[in-house]
């Protein structure tokens, strides 16, 4: 086991030493059911499948990702143990990715204990359990997208409120940006293929994209880009910050 | 040259012309010195002198603005794995994550140093039993004393036997009993180590640094042994004179008349008060006093020379540069 994983082990058994992983997983298994059967119309729609349990995901992480990733670097400060932490034999890039995986890691087994709607539609029909898989893929990437933004936004401040603020602006951003809510105020003043780019990185149509059971590549790699983007770019913000 | 060539490293830190500036202030203004194996330094100084900010940067957590901090041949910034992992560094404040119990903690410390199973095992239970965590090993850090959070955070510093100890007030917040055992802790390790501990306590340079450095607005004011440092004082050879009752007024005047003598001052606790007769550089005035004192048939209470006093050597310097 390497640096990387003793960080990310010690900060995974952290979730479980205080009453934030539970309380985190049992909003989101109810949150998640409310929204799916009382929002979506999950039985009146008579189909066997998970789409309306999908479609939610992306406004579920809105708010509840920033509340988890707030705290990975905004307490470390605030509380003062990063000057410890970032004086054992480790490099700021092993700390920021071990604290990382641990918080994704975290979200992976809130998203595996959404198992029962799985075995619902499996027991209410025959659902195509290909598109689920690859929805389940979809949801846990793009959960690892916001997750990278919030960390990196953890490291701003010292402050967990401002942490959460901004990153679930952030993310409300990046999740909407192909709708009207965030290209209308853009739209007429940046040129085109501007408009076109920042439409692109809407994490709502890459999402549907995999949900509709194709895992495309260039929706892997653009998940794949903004984790490695927004964990670099939290990399160098805990050399700048650090000490301050 | 050694054999294969390689520089013997001579000293085991080496602090090389730190500066930090925090925007247009400049908290250390060019600090230089070297600490051998077997020293170790105190930092004294008022709150906000530069003492935690020298030391963050020793430690590398804090960049210098220029200037370079070496330890054991390793520059901090350059080469900073091989650095951290010579030293044992034990910042100001929180030192360890409170939801986590002393055991917990120090695992992930011994972990995080490369150190696997029994020989993790055995280090955890080495650096509890050298502070003597016993049985608060068990409990959340955010339940225990300060005292006892302040241990932790030693432990961990001592964790990999480092040659290098950085300890900013290692000592802040403990109980008299406490303090005495982590200053026996420090003596017993100062042998094979070169260690900076930063304290506003003066006694504690006494009882263990072998060298101390008067630090204020930034810049080294002092630096000597504490026998170098309290030679400064005024009080430094004075001989302290209590009578069983108080001294008449003749023999004050002819104390002060004596050769080497450079004033008198009445002096001591409120419940003893006594005359201080003050020495001259390097003279030795306790035989005349006595002598003096005797033929005069005064009953004496106390007598004693003064080595001198840390803490107004200490004001005398820091209140000079105000």
């Amino acid at each position: 086991m390497g640096t990387v994983g003793v960080v990310f082990r010690r900060e995974l058994v952290s979730y479980f030493a205080t009453p934030l992983a539970y309380v985190f997983i049992v909003i989101f298994l109810v949150m998640a059911g409310a929204l799916t059967f009382y929002v979506g119309g999950f039985f009146e729609r008579g189909q066997a499948d998970l789409q309306t349990f999908f479609n939610f995901h992306p406004w579920l992480y809105l708010f509840l990702i920033p509340a988890l990733s707030m705290r990975l670097w905004a307490e470390e400060r605030k509380t003062g143990t990063i000057e410890m932490f970032l004086t054992l034999p480790i490099t700021t890039a092993e700390a920021v990715i071990g604290k990382y995986l641990a918080a994704w890691a975290f979200t992976g087994i809130a998203l595996a204990l959404t198992f029962p709607f799985w075995i619902t539609v499996n027991y209410l029909g025959q659902p195509d359990n290909g598109v689920i898989l690859a929805s389940y893929i979809g949801s846990f990437l793009m959960a690892g997208a916001f997750l990278a933004i919030g960390s990196a936004i953890s490291a701003l401040t010292k402050n967990q409120v401002i942490a959460f603020v901004l990153s679930a602006v952030v993310c409300f951003l990046f999740t909407a940006s192909g709708s009207p809510v965030v290209l209308g105020p853009v739209q007429g003043w940046v040129p085109g293929g501007l408009v076109q780019t920042i439409a692109s990185m809407s994490f709502l149509s890459h999402f549907a994209a995999i949900t509709r059971g194709v895992v495309d590549l260039r929706d892997l790699i653009f998940f794949g880009s903004v984790i490695g983007v927004f964990l670099f770019a939290n990399t160098i913000l805990v050399e700048l910050k650090k000490a301050d | 040259m050694f054999k294969g060539g390689v520089e013997p490293v001579t000293h085991l830190i080496e602090i090389h012309g730190l500066v930090k500036k925090f925007g247009p202030v400049e908290a250390v203004k060019g600090i230089s010195f070297t600490v051998d194996r077997g020293e170790v330094l105190g930092f004294l100084g008022p709150n906000g002198a530069g003492k935690s900010t020298t030391m963050k940067m020793a430690a590398g957590f804090l960049a210098p603005t220029s200037g370079r901090a070496v330890i054991c041949g390793h520059d901090v910034v350059k080469e900073p794995q091989q650095a951290k992992r010579k030293l044992g560094y034990l910042p100001e404040g929180a030192a360890a994550y409170p939801d986590m119990t002393p055991a917990g903690f120090l695992t992930f410390i011994a972990q995080v140093r490369g150190y696997r199973g029994a020989e993790a095992r055995r280090r955890v239970e080495d650096a509890a039993a050298r502070v003597e965590l016993g049985r608060v090993m068990y409990q959340p850090i955010e339940t225990l004393s300060k005292g006892f959070k302040r241990r932790v955070g030693l432990a961990q510093a001592l964790l990999h036997d480092p040659e290098v100890l950085i300890l900013d007030e290692p000592t802040d917040g403990l109980d008299p009993n406490q303090k005495h055992q982590v200053r026996a802790l420090i003596q017993a390790m100062a042998q094979d180590k070169a260690i900076i501990i930063s304290t506003h306590i003066l006694e504690e340079v006494d009882a263990v640094c072998t060298r101390a450095m008067v630090i204020a607005h930034g810049t080294v004011l002092a630096d000597g042994t504490p026998g170098e440092l309290e030679a400064r004082s005024r009080y430094h050879n004075a001989v302290f004179v209590r009578g069983l009752a108080r001294l008449d007024d003749a023999s004050v005047g002819d104390l002060a008349q004596l050769p080497g003598v450079a004033s008198v001052e009445w002096g001591g606790r409120p419940d003893a008060i006594g005359l201080y007769v003050l020495a001259e550089d390097g003279v030795d005035l306790l035989p005349a006093v006595r002598e003096l004192v005797a033929g005069r048939g005064i009953v004496i209470a106390e007598l004693r020379l003064e080595r001198g006093r840390l803490d107004s050597v200490f004001r005398d310097i820091t209140a000079a540069r105000n």
